[in-house]
């Protein structure tokens, strides 16, 4: 028996084991057709182009290009897809896209970019389908395709009464040349696209039934785990093994670029045999400490490169008589998705055939092919599910390390890391330092506004740095949106052995916080009120303002709060999108407590609306973990941090009520997967501030007495 | 070392240590994949399962220690295959809560057990009941809201 089909066999006789996952309705469960009667599949089904499926029941497959880690977007680019080809919602099924630079281009997902980059193309393909169907159905009709109009999976003939359902049309629309530019609908006709709309995922997620990396099942496959050097650079000096082959269940310990490899039968028995192995280590960092790392970014503060000069900040701050200066420090922070890393290699024949949750199948491919030395052609990556992405599973450490595993075993072996393998792995959101400085006129407005920032580049790993400076670390302040007329950026990039990586919202999420939280510390100095300086100073700024307004007035911004408790507000514009939240916090225990937050984000023409809403609360939540509680440590070198009882995150009990409200625009849309991340920790700190007059300096949040 | 265990109704054997985790019985030895694996530790339930219809963390119930008790996994919670959902995870639909999805079987594990001894619990009685249950996308209010309803009978 073929293996594949092997594959499909097993799937149909255990029921979780299926290694493609279906969305939406079962094949088997056939809906009647706008006729009331049920369709008779017949023919053929067919590609329409390389995102459209449609079967002879009526099924509509959408292959997604980019990666579903559960910020919807496999349900929102099925509903642009389904608009413009009018397929009726409820025969649509999505899964992801094989890896095929031909077809896709580049298969990568950050950045918030899917619908943000998809919203054209995608309502192209699925207009392009449209017509084809249209063009069929003329054909087969022998009338002109302008009498013709489509809904819900048909296309009708009103003169006469006829309809033609899309599941018999496709074999004969396959066979139409797709049109060049065709015409899309307007907005007014969407009965989709912004309408909340269910996610496809739903059901199997909800069933435990959804596959995600780790559940990946090959018939032979071995488990592997890789103990790496527990401080950055080292490398195994001498290995002995003996102890570790002796465990029942491992069948073979290689040494592989990052670490050994101990390959088992399962989970448990390659973590008994890693915790068997004894290796001595040589090289790496042994002086890189918690305290270092703050040292390194305080003399590299100082010696930054320009970003931005608006007017004379030097000037304006040494005449002024109302100043303020304040340091602002993050940590490096892991990203934790729930779904701990994985990737299962097989490695045969010439061929390298890989299964894993990666937000980039495209440079998993070329990763792979530059490991075997073989062409991009002969490896194939099937996207599965994947528990959380924030940006780790862009880097493709992990699936390096599974091809080098899998090239040695000569069998399919997964992959897999512990919690504490992803904890202490690296890659992390970079530490920063801002130093800032800002000077108000006499009436107590800013006016000047200086801020030196040091953070080690991620961008640095990929390739020089334009001008040397790392876009991504000065996000949010280089595009300072405040009417300041006196403004200097400067950059530095200190050296640390860190490797670092895109953490959801990258920059933004440290740089949000040191602008906004100082913007409020000068209000406080001018003695204004932190909504009215931002009105002041955002007064060219329609979007910034439409969401600060929107917040301000669903928060009652300007009533009192209730005894022992104060707001705070922040706005940012991060990945096409803004957003301004309200945070009304107290302290209880000595720690902060998030009682409510308000969110408002314009983020153009609305797709889904339940998922916007689903992703604000997300990224909230990522933003208040990090807050309140992520750092990661280091002591003698290495890593002290290591899973969720020393890298807490927010659960169910800290949770504060929080109330979404989406501002309504024309504007091409924005991201939603990140831009909710920035604010949470300046509204959070300015809430503070106004509730004790004490700043907030230092992530996460510490409250001194 | 061979062991019959009970898992959603059937008697299944199997060869393991008897330190092995009842987490990776399910998953690497029968294919349940259903249970997740978040942390190893305690800390996130992802791994919530029910052993004579008490919640337990999988990855801390050594097979040794589990015997003949029937196992209940998220597999295990709707009958015919699928076919009839627990009431909790129709809210779980109704509401659309999964986000990655990674959590949500030990989620709705936690809140089965939640509802079998606190039917109609109140938000303070949920931000404990379901305090030990990680979510790293922040479906909290979702899952909060689903509760209720499924508490309600689905309304
Ligand atoms: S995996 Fe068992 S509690 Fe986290
Ligand atoms: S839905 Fe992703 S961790 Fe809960």
């Amino acid at each position: 028996m073929e293996r594949r089909q092997f594959l499909k066999v097993s799937a149909t006789a255990t029921g979780g084991m299926m290694l493609w996952f279906a969305c939406g309705k079962s094949k088997g469960k056939q809906e009647p057709t706008g006729d009331g009667e049920a369709p008779q599949p017949s023919g053929e089904g067919a590609d329409l182009n390389a995102w459209i499926r449609i079967d002879p029941d009526d099924t509509v497959t959408f292959r997604i290009a980019d990666a579903e880690m559960g910020q919807g977007i496999m349900t929102a680019v099925s509903m642009i897809l389904a608009e413009e080809l009018d397929a009726s919602w409820g025969k649509v099924k999505a899964e992801h896209a094989p890896s095929d630079s031909e077809k896709y281009g580049s298969q990568s997902t950050g950045g918030s970019t899917t619908i943000r980059q998809g919203w054209e193309p995608m309502r192209v393909a699925g207009a392009k389908a449209r017509v084809m169907l249209v063009a069929a159905a003329a054909e087969r009709l022998g009338v002109a395709a302008a009498e013709l109009t489509t809904e819900a999976s048909q296309v009708v003939h009103a003169a006469s009464g006829r309809k033609l359902r899309y599941g018999e049309l496709v074999a004969a629309a396959a066979k139409i040349a797709p049109p060049e530019q065709p015409e899309l609908k307007a907005a007014a006709r969407y009965h989709l696209v912004g309408k909340a709309t269910p996610r496809l995922d739903t059901r199997a997620k909800v069933l435990g039934q959804a596959v995600y990396g780790l559940d990946v099942r090959l018939p032979g496959m071995l488990t592997a785990q890789v103990v790496r050097a527990p401080m950055m650079g080292a490398k195994p000096k001498k290995i002995d093994d003996a102890a570790a082959r002796a465990v029942a269940g491992v069948r073979d310990i290689v040494t592989i670029t990052s670490g050994v490899a101990v390959i088992a039968d399962h989970f448990w028995a390659a973590k008994l045999g890693r915790e068997a192995l004894v290796i001595e280590w040589e090289g790496g960092d042994a002086g890189l400490d918690t305290a270092g790392v703050s040292r390194k970014l305080a003399e590299a503060v100082g010696k930054g490169v320009e970003v931005r000069k608006d007017g004379d900040a030097a000037k304006t701050l040494g005449a002024a008589t109302k100043k303020l200066r304040a340091s602002y420090e993050v940590p490096y922070l892991a990203h934790a998705p729930m779904e701990p890393l994985s990737a299962t290699v097989h490695v045969h024949d010439d061929l390298c055939e890989i299964w894993t949750g990666t937000q980039t199948a495209s440079f998993t491919v070329m990763k792979a092919a530059a490991i075997l030395a073989i062409s991009p052609e002969k490896v194939k990556v099937t996207t599965t599910f994947m528990g959380g992405g924030f940006g780790r599973r862009s880097q493709v450490d992990f699936v390096a390390d599974a091809v080098e595993v899998a090239r040695a075993a000569k069998v399919p072996v997964k992959t897999v890391w512990t919690r504490e393998d992803d904890v202490r792995g690296g890659q992390y959101r970079p530490a920063a330092l801002s130093e800032i400085e800002g000077a108000l006129d006499a009436d107590g407005w800013p006016v000047a506004w200086r801020q030196r920032i040091a953070s080690p580049s991620i961008l640095a790993a990929l390739g020089p740095l334009k001008k040397g400076v790392d876009a991504t670390s000065v996000e949010g302040v280089d595009n300072l949106p405040y009417g300041i007329p006196n403004v200097h950026v400067t950059y530095a990039n200190p050296a640390l052995p860190v490797t670092t990586w895109f953490w959801r919202s990258v920059g933004s999420s440290q740089n949000a916080w040191s602008v906004e939280h100082f913007l409020d510390e000068l209000a406080r100095l001018g003695g204004k009120d932190p909504l009215e300086v931002r009105r002041r100073l955002l007064a060219d700024k329609p979007r910034h303002l439409g969401v600060l307004e929107a917040a301000a007035k669903a928060a009652a911004w300007g009533t009192p709060a209730l005894a022992g408790r104060a707001r705070g507000l922040a706005v940012h514009e991060s990945f096409g999108s803004f957003v301004a939240q309200a945070a009304e916090v107290s302290i209880e225990n000595g720690a902060p407590r998030i009682h409510h937050v308000w969110c408002a984000i314009d983020c153009g023409r609305i797709v889904n609306p339940s998922t916007i809403t689903a992703q604000m609360e997300s990224g909230i939540v990522y933003g208040l973990s990090a807050a309140l509680h992520g750092a990661i440590g280091f002591e003698g070198g290495r890593i002290t941090t290591s899973n969720f009882h020393d890298y807490p995150v927010v659960r169910m009990g800290d949770m504060p009520v929080i109330d979404v409200i989406l501002v309504e625009s024309t504007a091409d849309p924005g991201g939603v997967g990140e831009p909710a991340t920035p604010p949470i920790a300046p509204a959070v700190c300015n809430a503070l501030l106004a509730l004790t007059g004490k700043p907030v300096h230092r992530l996460p949040i510490k409250l001194t007495a | 070392m061979g062991y019959r265990i009970n898992v959603n109704g059937e008697v299944r054997e199997v060869e393991a240590t008897p330190d092995m985790p009842r987490l990776w019985v399910l998953r690497d030895l029968l294919g349940l994949t259903g249970t997740k694996y978040g942390c190893g530790m305690a800390q996130c339930r992802a791994c919530t399962v029910h052993i004579a219809g008490e919640p337990a963390f999988a990855c801390q119930t050594a097979i040794a220690a589990v015997g003949d008790r029937p196992v209940t996994t998220i597999e295990g919670l709707s009958t015919d295959g699928g076919k009839t959902l627990h009431a909790v995870q129709e809210a779980w639909i109704a509401l659309d809560v999964p986000q990655c999805g990674w959590c949500q079987p030990g989620q709705i594990m936690s809140a089965v057990a939640l509802l079998g001894k606190t039917p109609a619990p109140t938000d303070e009685q949920i931000d404990e009941g379901m305090n030990g249950n990680i979510c790293r996308c922040g479906t909290y209010s979702r899952i909060k809201l689903a509760i209720h309803r499924a508490a309600k009978g689905g309304v």
